[in-house]
């Protein structure tokens, strides 16, 4: 019984639109933000935080801007790992050539870029819809990759071809690099992504919001009742790529410290992505976490199981995780097709009339 | 800030009508042809609308009623003819810019936004009356805000007048057929709209749905001034509600006057029962 609304009154509109309306959703939200921002760091080690908490918060982002696009105003996109490419190296051009500027503007700079490229792509999207839409996303994606490939200026003309991310700080504290603690890197991330979460949930709430929203429910009416499907799309796709960049800058400076565009932005990272936002719950901030969870963190946590618990040897393992994963993806697709932020909705809707069935 | 409002406070739409008064020509439409390849689906037609009337547009299957509604909030762009809507003669224009210039519809298989709630799909249909940009939306605490919530209060007064308080919240999804007509006026209604274009509003309904739609109707008509054209297959709706009827027959217009005269005029009577070509 501690999850209820009877007695839980609004007497405004503004409470009434406020992003937790129930009492004990507040509670559980705070207290899991105060977990998460004070206690978490001072038990944080280098596992925990290469292999779990960075690799989680980065793709919530990436997956939070690619909800936006798909989920919210409904236009299918194949080019999330694209994106990312680009916002990474938007990313290291910005550190080396302005090698004092704060890593936090960095990562929004990075994501600015993206979103100019992002415009650029997005629009086909105004002629075409659906299958034909994301095929031409897969085209932004190759084509992308291709680019930062063929001209070495992207890379610095290093050697190897690699992008490697220099120490660059934050008031005195490093954040990437190899001389980067655990709990700042850490803090680093789950700020970005605090903040930009609760801007997502702004942007989708309001007028933006439903102009999106009513594009993907039924394109022909918002654009009768003054929806402009121009600058509804075009929107969407620029802050969707603001979102997946700053994943992308995050993802390769923070994470990875190195990367090689083919293999850490490939198009197997946009399907990663896609399948965040389906599993986790299309136009849902929420889902978006739980999508991002369930792929990163789910792998991790079998891994662990079967190797360190039950001793198996590495190589069976791995393959039973993936065919598990595969696994329960179908299981949970059945179940709510909606995905995980649908059954956590569900959930509360049964349990404020626990234990009467209705 | 003092968000109670109270229903009986006055609610009567505000956009500015350019000085036209009651009974004077709203919307003109002067000899609009409109035809896709070889098929002429308007053919040289001409009506007025006036400001504060119901008028109805009705015609047998395929007459080119709807096409005429699509004309005028520029979702077909005709051939020929112009369209002077308050006064000012109208250029070619997209349907999202007729919808700023203060035409809102509903349509004949409902076009609600499924994934939205009632409330939110009401409030959709303020979109082209909500300015603040994408900072202050991300934001939202101050600007964005403050006129969300002065856009829920109009918007409550609309679900109120609707009576649609107790679903307000639930996906429309779920709605029945009846309430989800409603809905959809009502979005309409949110747009604050002077001419409101309804394509077939009471389609599919039942006796009482009927009775209460054609009630909502009027009450929009009389209590807030919205002139309204609307297309309608129920004879008795139409001759009952609509102050002057249009009729189409084959993209031509064969009918225009009161209820009376048209009900009495014999190309209509023909075009409705059929007659014999010999």
């Amino acid at each position: 019984m501690l999850y209820r609304e009877a007695g839980d009154f609004k007497t405004t509109y503004r409470a009434d639109e406020q992003t937790f309306p129930i009492r004990s959703e507040r509670w559980l939200f705070w207290t899991v933000m105060v977990l998460a921002f004070a206690v978490v760091p001072f038990f944080i080690n280098d596992y925990w935080n290469k292999a779990v908490l960075v690799p989680f918060l980065v793709w919530a982002l990436a997956a939070l801007g690619l909800n936006i696009l798909t989920g919210y105003c409904g236009q299918v996109s194949l080019g999330t790992g694209g994106f990312m490419a680009v916002g990474a190296f938007a990313c290291y051009k910005i550190m080396t050539a302005f090698p004092d500027l704060n890593m936090f503007i960095v990562v929004v700079l990075s994501g600015f870029v993206t979103a100019g490229v992002g415009i650029l792509f997005g629009l086909p999207s105004l002629r075409i819809k659906g299958f034909y839409l994301a095929v031409a996303t897969l085209a932004a994606q190759f084509f992308l990759i291709w680019v930062f490939n063929k001209f070495p200026w992207f890379y610095n003309y290093s050697a190897s071809g690699q992008i490697t991310a220099p120490e660059r700080t934050i008031l005195g504290i490093a954040v990437t690099g190899p001389n980067s603690l655990p709990w700042a890197t850490y803090l680093f991330c789950l700020a970005i992504v605090f903040v930009f979460a609760w801007v997502a949930r702004n942007l989708t709430r309001g007028r933006i919001g439903r102009s999106w929203m009513a594009i993907r429910d039924m394109d022909i009416a918002a654009e009768i009742i003054g929806v402009s499907p121009l600058r509804a799309k075009l929107s969407a796709f620029a802050v969707s790529s603001f979102y997946i960049g700053m994943a992308g800058a995050l993802f390769f400076s923070v994470y990875l410290g190195a990367a090689e565009v083919t293999e850490a932005f490939g198009i197997d990272k946009s399907f990663l992505a896609l399948f965040m936002v389906i599993i986790g719950g299309l136009g849902s901030i929420l889902g978006s976490f739980l999508g991002a969870g369930f792929l990163v963190l789910l792998p991790v946590l079998f891994k662990n199981i079967m190797v360190n618990q039950f001793g198996w040897p590495t190589d069976v393992a791995a393959h039973l995780q993936i065919m598990l994963i595969g696994g329960l993806i179908i299981f949970f697709l059945i179940v709510e097709p909606h995905g995980l932020a649908q059954l956590w909705r569900l959930t509360k809707e049964k349990l404020r009339l626990w234990p009467f069935p209705y | 800030m003092n968000v109670h409002v109270h229903p009986t406070q006055e609610f009567r739409f505000m956009r500015p009508d350019d000085g036209i008064k009651k009974g004077d020509p709203l919307l003109v439409v002067d000899d609009i042809s409109l035809s896709f390849g070889g098929v002429k689906a308007i053919t040289d037609i001409s009506f007025d609308i006036l400001k504060g009337e119901i008028r109805a547009i009705i015609g047998p299957n395929g007459a080119g009623k709807t096409s005429m509604l699509n004309v005028i909030n520029g979702f077909y762009h005709p051939q020929k003819g112009t369209i002077t809507f308050r006064g000012q003669k109208r250029s070619r224009m997209r349907p999202h810019e007729a919808a700023n210039h203060g035409i809102a519809r509903t349509f004949q298989n409902i076009a609600l936004f499924n994934g939205m709630s009632v409330l939110d799909n009401i409030m959709t249909g303020r979109i082209t009356l909500m300015k603040r940009n994408m900072l202050w939306q991300a934001l939202w605490r101050g600007p964005a805000e403050t006129e969300e919530i002065e856009n829920r209060e109009i918007v409550e007064r609309i679900i109120d007048f609707l009576e649609i308080e107790y679903i307000r919240k639930t996906p429309v999804g779920r709605l029945p057929y009846g309430l989800q007509k409603r809905v959809e006026l009502g979005r309409a209604l949110a747009a604050e709209p002077s001419l409101l274009l309804l394509d077939e509003p009471m389609a599919g309904m039942n006796l009482e749905e009927k009775e209460d739609m054609s009630r909502y109707i009027l009450d929009v008509n009389q209590q807030f001034g919205t002139t309204i054209a609307l297309i309608e297959h129920d004879m008795g709706v139409v001759m009952d509600l609509s102050d002057r009827v249009v009729v189409l027959d084959y993209g031509q217009k064969i009918g225009d006057g009161t209820p009376d005269a048209v009900r009495n005029n014999q190309d209509v009577i023909d075009a409705y029962l059929g007659v014999s070509h010999d």
